[in-house]
């Protein structure tokens, strides 16, 4: 009876005029708002376009489709002075995603190693991981790329005094040379091998789960993924008759030739990213693992379960939805950081887009890719990590 | 990055917002404000670069003196906006600064695409390349393989291109936004050569750690004629720096200096006494929209063309550039002013 008293919530009837209405209020505000905000934008974009036409500034996109010009220094597709603008602005997106994965994969697993590192009851691991998250922490990204760039890479000696490292690697001031896999005849079999090997391990994956699950036995999962993945390839690279030869650098006249090069931009800007955000990863990871509550590990422990595995099995999974989300912004933060490449060379979207800028002097049309790119980056990667946290995310039931 | 994208985007809210800034007569705005803001380059030796306590010279530097002086009898008035390569455009696009007298190339897109007018070469250049004498290289068609460093949106990362194209020559470039880290790259060994328009090339050399280990090879593989740029659209101003420049030629062609300018204007020459703005009934300097002592006063700032190259490029400075094509006409170069008349 009570209830039926309270279902019924009075609308409130304006007592007076319809201006102390709340709903015709609210809408009110909404709309004054959006006419507000609809008017900025066409006076702002109104004037931009009388003041280019003022200016003789030529507007639009059309010159995305004119000659470049000018050489990339690393490029991940056919690139040349002949090219488009187009194609020298898809370069630099490469670029930039390419230092963007590569620095999100490096980052996460330095980050899990030193965050674990920090709860070790290691004394000397628990001290070496906490100043490893107190000093990347504290120094500006830019700092830490010039660090790379000027202070390890550009002391490494000149390509004519090349350091020799094993495997036919060579390091100098010009970057790391090391030898290019040639694909001869009969290299595709090692190829589809692989595939399959890859394909069978995840098939195995699923056996040794299924078979656990069943009967609390153990499947030597590691070692048999091993075997297949690099012993099937390697009785097939056998089989064929050794088809994949190595284009070893030698010292050439200026630079060491043949071979493939990570230039030093590259991997000062990479391994500056990497470091960097792994601090911030760490930092997240032990509060996720913190997160989890003591009890948890206890029982574990209770069970015979060993340290190791408790670590694996019950606490990381639960401490991962407690990481996902904040781990999301890192990952932005680092595609975003990566346009830092400027500082030190690296042809990223922005340093290429620059160029260009500057070629053509259409700085609004420039800047506005760059806008809509990165916007595209960033939200692609928060819709792949709000999926992969709501997969993780504790079932309810 | 959010710094540079800010300042794009402050750079088109500018345009979008400052409605009628940029279309004005720069001459009234010059004068309204009480100097001339002048866009140089952030710091070339010789052509534009500050000295320990701040006070801007060289070659480029005396031109936006010269202009203070022919606006305000005092060369002074200036104010500075030191500018990368990428930056400059915009900046003068904006109205950031009213003239941009940076080493600047005039090209026909430039001149109209970017819309901007450009008339007098106030120094004629062209791009070399520049090496480490033990390197052993004589030829720029010896470089197939090498790292080249480069300032990008340059006109020089364009011509690089295609001179390496056209010869079929590899090279991997090393690209920089801002000249002091091309300059430490190159010094640092990140890449072979240097190249760029070939006065920068002396002006560099002088700031390496060792500059005795480098030389200058001789091809040169582009024109590059440089000068002062205005935005299109406001004839008089661009009156006015064309003949700022025409005005220090024309002085060095009657001999007049920045020592005898006042004795000059009691020459017999009638030619020279038009030019200083004696003649009876003068309209010299008025027509501009200046006072007719206006070629008097750029002398008594900076001097005569002549002074101003040998004084920050020339004989009389660290560069030691010989004068070459920027001799005048009358002396086998190709430095001409129309005539004041």
């Amino acid at each position: 009876m009570a209830i039926g008293v309270t279902t019924t919530p009075e609308k409130s009837k304006p007592s007076g005029s319809i201006i102390n209405d709340p709903q015709v209020r609210g809408i009110f505000y909404q709309v004054i708002t959006v006419i507000i905000l609809v008017a900025v934008v066409y006076w702002i974009a109104d004037n931009t376009i009388e003041n280019l036409k003022r200016a003789n500034i030529a507007s639009g996109y059309g010159f995305l489709n004119g000659r470049a010009g000018f050489d990339v220094g690393q490029s991940l597709i056919a690139y040349t002075s002949d090219s488009t603008y187009g194609r020298a602005l898809v370069v630099g997106f490469f670029n930039t995603l390419l230092v963007a994965v590569t620095g999100i994969i490096t980052a996460t697993i330095i980050g899990f190693v030193v965050g674990i590192g920090r709860l070790s009851h290691n004394w000397l691991i628990a001290k070496l991981s906490l100043a490893y998250v107190e000093v990347f922490r504290n120094i500006p990204p830019l700092l830490v790329i010039f660090f790379w760039y000027s202070g390890v890479l550009a002391v490494l000696p000149q390509p004519r005094e090349s350091a020799a490292l094993p495997l036919n690697i060579f390091l100098n001031n010009r970057g790391i040379a090391f030898p290019k896999p040639v694909f001869g005849d009969g290299s595709q079999y090692v190829f589809y091998t692989f595939v399959i090997a890859v394909i069978a391990s995840f098939f195995v994956a699923r056996y040794a789960r299924i078979k656990q699950e069943a009967t609390g036995q153990r499947f030597p999962l590691l070692w048999t993924v091993l075997g297949l993945v690099v012993g099937l390839p390697l009785v097939a690279f056998l089989a064929t008759g050794s088809p994949i030869t190595f284009d070893v650098p030698v010292a050439g006249k200026f630079n060491l030739t043949g071979g493939s090069v990570i230039g030093p931009e590259f991997l000062s800007l990479f391994l500056a990213l990497s470091f960097y955000t792994a601090a911030f990863i760490a930092e997240i990871v032990r509060a996720g693992i913190r997160g989890v509550s003591k009890g948890q590990t206890e029982a574990a422990h209770a069970l015979g379960v060993r340290p190791g595995l408790t670590t694996r099995l019950v606490v990381v999974p639960q401490a991962m939805r407690i990481i996902i989300p904040p781990l999301t912004s890192q990952y932005l933060n680092l595609t975003k950081n990566s346009s830092l490449a400027i500082a030190i060379g690296y042809a990223d979207l922005v340093a290429v887009g620059g160029t260009i800028l500057n070629q053509t002097g259409q700085a609004i049309e420039v800047v506005s890719i760059w806008i809509i790119v990165y916007l595209s980056l960033s939200l692609t990667t928060s819709l792949l990590m709000n999926w992969f946290n709501a997969r993780m995310a504790l079932v309810e039931r | 990055m959010a710094r540079r994208i800010l300042t794009a985007l402050v750079g088109a809210a500018v345009m979008g917002i400052g409605a009628h800034a940029a279309s004005a007569a720069t001459l009234d705005d010059v004068k309204a404000k009480g100097f001339v803001q002048c866009g140089v380059n952030t710091g070339l030796a010789g052509f534009a670069a500050p000295d320990a306590s701040g006070n801007w010279s060289g070659f480029d530097v005396d031109y936006c003196k010269a202009i203070a002086a022919a606006i305000f009898a005092d060369g002074t008035k200036v104010k500075y906006t030191p500018t990368s390569a990428k930056e400059r455009f915009p900046a003068l696009q904006s109205g950031e600064v009213d003239v941009l007298a940076r080493n600047t190339t005039w090209t026909i897109n430039r001149d109209t695409a970017l819309g901007f007018n450009f008339r007098p070469v106030n120094y004629y250049d062209g791009q070399g390349f520049m090496v480490r004498k033990g390197l052993n290289v004589k030829s720029a068609l010896e470089l197939s393989g090498a790292a080249v460093c480069v300032q990008t949106g340059t006109t020089t990362e364009l011509n690089l291109a295609d001179y390496f194209k056209s010869n079929n020559l590899q090279y991997n470039p090393v690209v920089f936004e801002k000249l002091e880290e091309v300059n430490a790259a190159y010094d640092a060994g990140r890449c072979d050569v240097y190249t760029t328009d070939q006065s920068g090339l002396y002006s560099l050399r002088l700031t390496l750690s060792k500059p005795d280990d480098h030389m200058i090879l001789p091809e040169i593989i582009s024109k590059e004629p440089l000068g002062p740029a205005v935005r299109q659209g406001d004839d008089q101003w661009f009156d006015i720096v064309s003949w700022v420049h025409y005005a220090l030629i024309q002085a060095e062609e009657f001999g007049v200096t920045q020592a005898n300018v006042e004795e000059m204007k009691k020459s017999p020459n009638p030619d020279v006494q038009r030019f200083l703005g004696v003649e009876a009934d003068s309209k010299i300097g008025t027509d501009l929209g200046l006072t007719n002592e206006w070629a008097v006063n750029i002398i008594k700032a900076v001097g005569n063309y002549g002074e101003v190259f040998d004084r920050n490029i020339g004989a009389g400075s660290p560069l030691k550039i010989e004068r070459g094509l920027n001799a005048l006409w009358s002396k086998g170069g190709i430095q001409y002013a129309p005539p004041v008349r």
